[in-house]
């Protein structure tokens, strides 16, 4: 009984390897070299990333900051669906699609489904992640809803390296917790660089990686989007600034491939 | 139709009041009352005088239209063509639907023992055109006439069944008219120059001499296909078969006209007369049998109560309420055309799980005013892709992707009335304003005459956040101390 179970977890195991390798090795430029570099290649075609907020009142710059992502990871033309948990709407306001054509975004080929409960945002996600015509699928719950667990982010992980369409989490109130997300991000609006008469200028995003599943972590990065040629940039009149924020791990396997030509020299503890 | 109260022995006659010029009247009544000699429009008082023991009752017009429309649902079985004929009853088109119940007489027949059982008593009649139908029905007369004799079928009726108002049926009265036969051998001239045109229309309606058309209460679909049964089916893969098997003789229906359904409604007959309707939606024309299933397989795990059979379904009917010509395209070798194909299927999907309104695609609206400028609209209606103005070269973005709706007050300072702000007060959190931009002015659209001119700003505190604010009501001549609103955040 015992060697049958162990059998079958092994052979499970060996399956999921097999599913999880089918797109996950494909990956798209997250649009900054250095964070590319850092990111060994880019984010995961196919992959889950979470991204949050560092605030209530950031949320505006997260969902700026997935939108961005999301025209990264997505084809041109290929739509993109947003599924919105409808009290998101009442909290931050509804999404407005002018705002997203100013970002780059071409609200057409946004499909938007909003819904009340938490259960059907992810229904409707995973119905969505397994359509492989998509380009990306934003998945909006409010709040940390108990349907979004461990298993559930593993659902959505596994439908997404089974299609090859990749899935962004946007977690408006809540608070980062483990989950299977390949990336997990951390967002805040950052000040931006004046236009002439101070007026306020291109949205600046204050970017924390605060994990990825095949590096170092804990890198910060200060961007500002280019909505035009859809990459980030450093704002102009800033010294470039990647560094770790939080210590890394004791018992971390120093193997990451990136780390030899890794431009800025770590501080690592022993 | 009148719904019939168990007659039980020592029930006391029933009757409906309802107030009319302050007096309570008598509006209906059931059938022991009407053999005890009451009638409508009797004073309550009077009635009761004379039998001191009836049951009055409130009149609900509403649960009578609730009644009717029921009745109405259930005769859907015998043709697609209903209308309401008002107060209680209805007309049905059987034009080329009788021969499925072997003959016009077995229909009848049909309808009111199947009336009878769900516990109404009605009276039917047919005949070539609506009116005279109402007039032997109203008035008992014979059960059909065909389209030659209906005119010797109304002769013997009332004149009351003419149809007209009270006024011209006592006039009617006194000239000495009682019946349809008195009325149709005086000459129709001078009929004409006492009760008017409209008169003389209703009278050679009712003769059967003239045709009239009749409102559908709902849209006849343009395909259907049905399946009766002998012995009522309950198991749902039975349905889920029955279904299928419809699905199929629909696709062939609309292929032979080029055409793909929209919006298909499958309506399920119980034996015991409730009927229950569930409809799919597609964003393109369809007409693949494959497709049609799985979303009504989808719509049926998706319901909130899910079908009750009860005792069996006797008749399953499939229609297409909306079609649209379908033009077939050879799908296979460019993949951006698949993809397409593959996006509107998975929108369908969810339209039909999650309810079409829940799924949306962004409209364009050409308007100034930011919060009608667009708007998300149930994906499956939205006809054509918008055309939105994307930014061209360095354009630092002019909308928020947030906007709020309606506008969130705000306690702004400015330093200047008609200046920017420098501080405001949001959620109970102080925003320190360090850059600002503006003002764009918006000014209410003249022609609705409603709204203030507002001053937009883009603004930024001294965290980062961008805010869209604005001042509504320009300051000295719309308004004295105008308000502050945040409309919106930036990313």
């Amino acid at each position: 009984m015992q060697a049958e179970l162990i059998a079958l977890r092994k052979e499970l195991a060996a399956l999921e390897q097999q599913a999880s390798s089918d797109h996950t090795s494909e990956t798209f430029s997250f649009g900054f070299a250095p964070a590319d570099k850092v990111l060994g290649g880019g984010l995961a075609l196919g992959g889950l990333h979470e991204v949050f907020a560092a605030q209530q009142a950031d949320l505006g710059a997260a969902t700026g900051f997935i939108t961005a992502l999301t025209l990264r990871a997505a084809m041109d033309t290929q739509a993109i669906v947003w599924v919105r948990q409808s009290y998101a709407g009442q909290e931050t306001g509804r999404l407005y699609a002018p705002g997203l054509a100013s970002l780059g975004c071409d609200p057409d080929r946004v499909i938007l489904v909003e819904l009340r409960d938490a259960l059907d945002v992810l229904r409707a996600g995973l119905e969505a992640v397994r359509c492989a015509a998509l380009g990306a699928v934003i998945i909006e719950p409010w709040g940390e809803p108990k349907v979004l667990d461990f298993t559930a982010s593993r659902r959505l992980a596994l439908a997404a390296a089974q299609s090859g369409v990749t899935v962004f989490l946007l977690r408006p109130g809540a608070v980062p917790q483990h989950s299977a997300a390949q990336t997990r991000w951390q967002v805040s609006a950052g000040a931006s660089t004046p236009l002439a008469a101070g007026a306020p200028g291109f949205p600046v995003f204050d970017i924390t990686l605060l994990r990825q599943r095949t590096g170092t972590p804990g890198q910060h990065w200060h961007l500002e989007w280019d909505h035009e040629q859809h990459i980030f940039r450093q704002p102009a009149g800033l010294p470039p600034l990647s560094r770790p924020v939080v210590p890394l791990p004791l018992r971390r396997q120093a193997s990451a491939p990136e780390q030899a030509n890794d431009p800025i020299p770590i501080a690592r503890a022993q | 139709m009148t719904p019939s109260p168990s007659l039980a022995r020592n029930e006391p006659p029933r009757v409906f009041v309802e107030k009319v010029k302050g007096a309570l009247r008598i509006a209906a009544i059931d059938r022991q009352a009407h053999n005890l000699g009451l009638h409508p429009g009797l004073a309550l008082t009077d009635a009761r005088a004379r039998v001191p023991n009836i049951a009055a009752e409130d009149m609900d017009p509403a649960a009578d239209n609730a009644f009717i429309d029921r009745m109405a649902d259930f005769c859907d079985r015998y043709t697609p063509f209903i209308a309401n004929d008002h107060p209680h009853g209805l007309i049905l088109d059987i034009t080329g639907c009788a021969h499925l119940f072997n003959g016009e007489e077995n229909l009848r027949q049909d309808l009111l023992t199947r009336l009878k059982k769900g516990g109404a008593e009605a009276h039917a009649s047919i005949a070539g055109t609506p009116d005279t139908a109402r007039a032997l029905a109203r008035f008992g007369g014979r059960a059909i006439a065909l389209s030659d004799e209906e005119t010797m079928a109304v002769t013997s009726l009332p004149a009351m069944a003419i149809g007209t108002s009270p006024e011209t049926i006592t006039a009617l009265a006194r000239a000495g008219l009682k019946t349809i036969g008195d009325v149709t051998r005086q000459p129709r001239q001078p009929l004409a120059a006492r009760f008017g045109e409209a008169f003389i229309v209703q009278l050679s309606r009712t003769l059967g001499e003239k045709d009239a058309r009749i409102n559908a209460r709902r849209p006849v679909p343009p395909y259907m296909a049905e399946q009766r049964f002998a012995e009522p089916i309950a198991h749902e893969d039975d349905m889920l078969a029955t279904l299928n098997a419809l699905c199929l003789q629909i696709a062939r229906l609309l292929e032979t006209r080029g055409e793909g359904g929209r919006r298909f409604e499958a309506t399920f007959f119980r034996t015991d007369g409730r009927i229950s309707r569930i409809d799919v939606e597609t964003g393109r024309p369809q007409r693949e049998p494959g497709v049609i299933m799985r979303l009504f397989r989808e719509r049926l795990a998706a319901l909130a109560d899910p079908l009750d059979s009860g005792f069996g379904f006797d008749l399953i009917r499939l229609a297409v309420i909306d079609g649209d010509s379908f033009i077939p395209v050879q799908t296979g070798l460019d993949s951006t055309d698949n993809d397409e194909e593959e996006v509107a299927a998975l929108t369908d999907r969810l339209s039909t799980r999650f309810g079409t309104t829940a799924v949306k695609r962004f409209v364009a609206v050409d308007t100034h005013i930011p919060e009608g400028a667009a708007y998300a609209g149930a994906a499956l209606r939205v006809k054509d892709a918008a055309a939105w103005e994307m930014p061209v070269g360095e354009t630092v973005p002019a909308r928020p992707i947030h906007l709020f709706d309606p506008p969130q007050p705000i306690e702004a300072l400015a330093e200047v009335p008609d200046g920017p702000p420098l501080k405001f007060r949001w959620r109970r959190m102080v925003h320190d304003i360090a850059r600002a931009e503006g003002p764009e002015r918006i000014a209410a659209e003249w022609w609705r005459h409603d709204g203030l001119t507002r001053d937009y700003y883009r603004v930024e505190d001294s965290a980062g956040h961008r805010y869209w604010v604005f001042r509504e009501g320009l300051y000295g001549t719309e308004a004295v101390r105008p308000h502050w609103f945040l409309h919106g955040v930036f990313a």
